[in-house]
């Protein structure tokens, strides 16, 4: 099994389509960084226009953690695309080009194949977040340096000492690895399915778009069904950046606001990879291989 | 012994039969020619022995074991390439041989990668990537893929497509050395009879997915037998007078037509005896090789 | 932002320490001489402190701070490594304002009882429309001659209380806690922009919607006095 893994994993970055997404991602990361870091006054200012009405803000506050959370923010939602390019194209791919019947004519097994390609998937969506930890975060901190994390939510400001962020954004990126994986196990089903790689991957972005118009439309017709969409889910590792506060409002230190939901959401996407990588297994066991 | 002994597999897409009741065996160091035009099935047929394709019907055994039950095991001695020399175009040569040496329950050895490429006639291009290879080398790759690691079945669908009349012969050179020197059983599919008759110690021939001819290819390509068709208005009656005549040994399965491959002096005989029993005969046309009879069941299609 | 850094916290202490003292200056009162005469024993000051600030839409855990003063009229609060909120009305009415136009009449509005304390009641009111302040309220001990509340009005930032307690440096007139009250306006940030599209919190929601006052109060735990203290500090 080990050297299945082995096997996809050489194939995935022996792959130049492979470096596009970590390539997308770096150059998303930097002009973003560089228009925060030219511009970025106005931007704070623009975001704290309500605060300043009542408060003078003093310190850092477009520091290094802010500008990570800021990426996260915008490019949590995008790199599921990008993970989507690789993973619907890790069965359907070989199919479309060939070497699929080769696979599966070796003594490994089917299940085995999709597992180590999955894994494989897998690795290479982790090794996508770590760069883009790496850049979002450690870039970051570097360029902007650090502070408090002074966090403008929809409708409170959540200020986080800086010496109690840094554990957050590690949970924050096991979550988003859970999210991704999520996005992985979906675009291997799709990927499952057919016998070229446009259809999966435009399949498994067109599904991630749809539920996220989904989860996101506060309507009630669909409040019913959001809370078994993953895409609901995905967007979670925010609730790491959410604080308790005691009875006289004192943020407490360490705290997170809401663990039963991160449980919850985490529970919800692991019973989503379970069930598209067993459907994909089943669906490649039962498949005549005719590409 | 046999190595692969195939009963009555049959293989439907849908409405289409694309394998028919298919029964054959290959024996333990045959060269066995799997011969049918394009689409007639030969590919099904290889695709289920190598379990990509599971039969509607029917069962595959290799070296005596159930394809189904003990897919791995088998699989671990046979090699095989599939149809087009389908390949990763980002890959050299040798990272290929290095892969796909990997899956293999034995360790392979560096040197048993670099003979193998040798072998098929690819060791100075051993470092390039395959997106640079012409149809004929990929083929060679993929011939090297099925042999390195040292299989006792070998399974070559179409190997000499895309090879020059060099590459052929050096294939066909191969094939014999494998069988030869090696002891190997290779099951060899074409398209072409002339590719197979020269090396195949057995030929199936199969149209429409149903087995049209098996035999020794020296018997089926024996200058002494003819293939004869019996034209007549009556086919029942002349199956009779020919079961009666004793010449049912020489009859050809085919649903077009009464064929048989009958010894050339014994075709005077039969025309007798279908006169005397009264059969109302439109003639018997003779077939001169087992080519033209390939020809023919091809050309109906 | 700099100039900002100044807040409320400086602007009570001048409040106590010079606003007081020029008034005497303007118009002799003697309470707010014995105030002056007690806060005149004061040229400068480093005072450790924590910060707590309690803001219905503000999650914030307690600081740690140090305000710096210097005379005639210096001060700064830091935060030791991080942001601080600090309220912004004390950045329109700073002590140079105060202290430069001189232009303010006093107005002694009686006394009244303060936490159990009797106190003396004066009211400050500019005599420059200019000024950004319309009105200010002095809540002075006149046995202790300490300032336990004030309350000021003005043009744009509305209006705001700070109260003081006095412990160990009663002396000196400085406080050993300060609560500055003030009110706060709506806060909302769009979905679009903050990318929140889940499910809101009704419970943040409803608590948002509670409070509409909000206090940020320092509790010194030490005060270095008259040490000498750089001016790059400020």
């Amino acid at each position: 099994m080990w050297s299945l893994i082995q096997i996809e994993l050489y194939k995935i970055f022996r792959r130049p389509r492979t470096y596009i997404a970590f390539g997308a991602i770096a150059a998303l990361i930097v002009v973003i960084q560089l228009g925060l870091k030219i511009d970025g006054d106005t931007y704070a200012a623009f975001l704290m226009k309500d605060i300043n009405d009542t408060l003078t803000v003093d310190g850092k506050v477009l520091n290094g953690y802010l500008i990570c959370y800021i990426l996260l923010q915008l490019l949590l939602v995008h790199v599921p695309l990008l993970v989507a390019l690789i993973a619907a194209d890790m069965i359907s791919g070989e199919a479309n080009l060939g070497t699929l019947r080769l696979l599966f004519s070796t003594p490994f097994s089917r299940t085995q194949w999709v597992l180590a390609k999955f894994i494989a998937a897998s690795v290479y969506t982790i090794l996508l977040l770590i760069w883009l930890a790496f850049l979002a975060l450690f870039v970051s901190m570097w360029v902007f340096g650090t502070d408090d994390l002074f966090l403008m939510k929809s409708n409170y400001v959540v200020l986080i000492e800086q010496n109690d962020v840094l554990w957050r954004y590690v949970g924050a990126f096991v979550f988003a690895s859970f999210s991704l994986l999520t996005v992985t196990s979906l675009g291997f089903l799709m990927s499952s399915m057919a016998n070229n790689s446009i259809g999966p991957i435009v399949g498994t972005m067109s599904a991630i778009v749809f539920f996220t118009i989904l989860s996101t439309l506060n309507i009630p017709l669909f409040t019913v069904i959001k809370p078994y969409l993953f895409t609901t889910h995905m967007n979670n590792w925010k609730e790491f950046f959410d604080i308790q506060v005691n009875d006289s409002n004192e943020a407490i230190h360490g705290s997170v606001l809401n663990i039963p939901k991160i449980k919850n959401s985490l529970i919800v996407l692991t019973l989503h990879i379970i069930l598209f990588v067993s459907a994909s297994i089943i669906i490649i066991k039962k498949k005549d291989i005719l590409s | 012994m046999s190595v692969i002994k195939v009963q009555h597999i049959s293989k439907h897409f849908g409405s289409l039969k694309a394998v028919d009741d298919l029964s054959f065996e290959v024996q333990a160091g045959q060269v066995f020619g799997f011969l049918g035009q394009n689409g007639s099935g030969k590919s099904t047929t290889i695709r289920m022995l190598l379990s990509l394709i599971h039969p509607s019907s029917g069962s595959i055994e290799i070296f005596g074991q159930s394809i189904e039950k003990n897919r791995a095991a088998i699989l671990e001695q046979v090699g095989a390439i599939i149809e087009r020399p389908d390949l990763y175009p980002y890959l050299s040569a040798k990272e290929h041989l290095h892969l796909f040496a990997k899956v293999r329950r034995q360790k392979i050895p560096i040197t048993a990668i670099e003979e193998t490429l040798e072998k098929v006639g690819l060791a100075n291009r051993a470092n390039d990537k395959v997106q640079t290879f012409s149809l004929g080398m990929k083929q060679r790759l993929g011939i090297a893929i099925a042999l390195v690691h040292n299989p006792s079945l070998i399974i070559l669908d179409e190997p000499t497509n895309g090879l020059d009349p060099q590459g052929i012969a050096d294939i066909r050179e191969l094939i014999k050395k494998l069988a030869i020197e090696e002891g190997k059983t290779v099951f060899v599919s074409s398209h072409l009879l002339s590719e197979i008759e020269q090396v195949a110690n057995q030929i199936l021939i199969i149209h429409h997915g149903k087995k049209m001819v098996e035999g020794v290819t020296k018997e089926l390509l024996d200058p002494q037998k003819r293939i004869v068709q019996i034209k007549t208005m009556n086919d029942a009656g002349t199956l009779q007078v020919i079961v009666a005549g004793s010449f049912s040994n020489y009859l050809l399965p085919r649903k077009e037509g009464i064929f048989l491959k009958i010894p050339t002096y014994e075709i005077p005989l039969l025309n007798e005896s279908l006169i005397k029993a009264g059969v109302s005969l439109l003639g018997i046309e003779t077939k001169n090789s087992l080519e033209d009879y390939f020809l023919q069941i091809t050309s109906n299609a | 932002m700099k100039k900002y850094i100044i807040n409320l916290f400086g602007c009570s202490l001048f409040f106590i320490s010079f606003f007081v003292s020029v008034n005497v200056l303007a118009q002799t009162d003697p309470l707010i001489e014995k105030v002056s005469q007690k806060l005149a024993q004061v040229n400068d000051y480093v005072a450790e402190g924590t910060m707590k600030t309690d803001v219905s839409f503000i999650k914030a855990s307690l600081g740690k701070v140090k305000v710096y003063f210097k005379k005639p009229n210096l001060l700064k609060v830091k935060k030791e490594g991080g942001i601080s909120l600090l309220p912004r009305g004390g950045v329109s009415l700073t002590i140079n304002t105060l202290l430069n136009t001189k232009q303010y009449t006093t107005i002694p509005s009686g006394t009244q009882v303060l936490n159990g304390k009797n106190v003396t009641v004066i009211k400050l009111i500019p005599t420059d429309d200019n000024l950004d302040w319309v009105i200010s309220t002095l809540w002075i001990d006149p046995v202790e001659a300490l300032v336990y509340k004030t309350a000021t009005t003005t043009k744009e930032n509305g209006s705001y209380e700070i109260t003081m307690q006095y412990g160990e440096y009663a002396q000196q007139g400085l406080a050993s806690k300060i609560i500055f009250s003030f009110n706060t306006k709506d806060y909302k940030l769009p979905n679009g922009i903050t990318l929140e599209f889940g499910d809101e919190d009704p419970a943040a929601k409803k608590k948002a919607l509670k409070n509409k006052k909000g206090t940020i109060e320092i509790t010194y735990s030490k005060y270095t006095i008259n040490k000498g203290i750089p001016n790059n500090i400020f």
